[in-house]
């Protein structure tokens, strides 16, 4: 055995039987289909298994990977013979499985010459979508050439990408896929670090201190455009959202941008700020715990 | 590997698309659009299937209903289940991510 990266990617043993392998790789595509799972790993992990489940669900290819490793499928000097031998397999004769391309390439072959829309996604900073950008998508095409071969033909596409989009929404590309068909682009943001977005709207975690919720006033707060003086309420509360209107995603209906305020305690209060905080304690008579009977 | 020169085409945001035109972007034919919308997958705007249209979420949620059954050989009620939870446990993520929780 010189390569077990496929038993591996179905966590099976090189000794699994069929009947494993086929219960495991349902398992993984299960728990790592992209569809289910959003994790940064699962599209990989998923596209593993899928080519693992590819070659160890044939028992020729299967004995081929045992035999030579990665290189299974390259044609070898000796094949015709091997061809010819009870057991053994003939490497020019590739098969192309269209649906395992279709997982990795998002798109359908041109069966017959029909209209064919190609799916592409792309990933797109928050930034983009406040002030618009221009992207070049690489797409890798499968074309069958004239000996019957698949080859991959990379396209770029330029793409400018509109001002307030939003993500999960599609962009098309009238005549760009295949045989006339439409190309179509899936926009997803990448996670932003300070930034929730939902629907049109942002929201930022704001931490604040005890006594800035207390007393309210101004505190800085970012904003996509520039940080700007967010003035807080007195009494303010733990959770309380406060709405900077239009501040949001552009678009026809302008979204808003909310700020949710996180009281945090410093790390280690100064003894003179311990002094105020007793004072506090003598003279204020407050229990948080009076819902709890106690 | 050929490289073909960058292309600059038309670009629109898809606001909704039609049944026909939705059957060639989830690469299916009308019964199976119909079968999702018997079963709640998707629904459409408007009443009579020849003006049907389908807004974006609509449309992501038949291509994933697509990938789903094909990868996984789920029927249209097994799809229609694993949406709406999918669905729930990410509307739940969002709740936690306020709350300042990561998932």
């Amino acid at each position: 055995m010189t390569d077990t990266a496929h038993y591996q990617a179905l966590g099976v043993p090189p000794d699994a039987s069929a009947d494993d392998i086929k219960r495991a790789y349902r398992k993984m595509a299960r728990k790592y289909h992209p569809d289910v799972n959003p994790g940064p790993e699962a599209d990989a992990k998923f596209k593993a298994a899928g080519a693992a489940y590819e070659v160890l669900s044939d028992p020729e290819k299967r004995a081929a990977y045992d035999r030579y490793g990665a290189n299974w499928d390259q044609p070898r000097p000796d094949a015709a013979q091997e061809a010819r031998r009870p057991g053994g397999f003939a490497f020019d004769e590739r098969d192309i499985n269209p649906d395992m391309f279709r997982d990795f390439f998002g798109q359908r072959f041109g069966a017959g010459g029909m209209r064919q829309d190609q799916h592409a996604r792309l990933e797109i900073p928050l930034e983009d979508a406040i002030a618009g950008a221009r992207h070049t998508l690489t797409l890798q095409v499968p074309q069958i050439d004239n000996a019957g071969r698949m080859t991959l033909e990379t396209r770029n596409v330029d793409l400018r990408v509109p001002k307030g989009i939003l993500p999960g929404q599609q962009l098309r590309l009238r005549g760009q896929g295949s045989d006339g068909g439409d190309l179509f682009v899936e926009i997803a943001f990448k996670p932003h670090p300070v930034y929730r977005i939902e629907g049109r709207d942002l929201y930022v975690n704001l931490p604040v201190t005890p006594w800035e919720a207390a007393l309210g006033g101004k505190v800085k707060m970012p904003t996509p455009s520039g940080a700007v003086d967010l003035t807080i309420p007195a009494d303010a509360k733990q959770g309380q959202k406060l709405r900077l209107r239009g501040r949001g995603l552009p678009g026809a209906q302008k979204g808003d941008l909310y700020a949710e305020l996180h009281i945090v305690n410093p790390p280690k209060l100064s003894p003179k700020a311990r002094d105020l905080y007793q004072q506090l304690a003598k003279e204020h008579s407050f229990n948080p715990r009076m819902k709890l009977g106690v | 590997m050929k490289k073909a020169k960058p292309r600059n085409p038309r670009i629109d945001i898809v606001e909704t698309l039609s049944l026909t035109e939705l059957m060639v972007f989830c690469d299916a034919n009308a019964d199976w659009v119909v079968t999702l919308v018997d079963h709640g997958v998707v629904t459409p705007v408007a009443r009579h299937t020849a003006e049907w249209e389908f807004t974006p979420t609509h449309i992501a949620r038949a291509r994933k209903a697509a990938r789903l059954m094909r990868d996984l050989g789920l029927n249209v009620a097994g799809v229609a289940l694993v949406l709406d939870l999918i669905e729930e446990r990410d509307a739940l993520a969002r709740k936690l991510a306020t709350l300042g929780m990561a998932v």
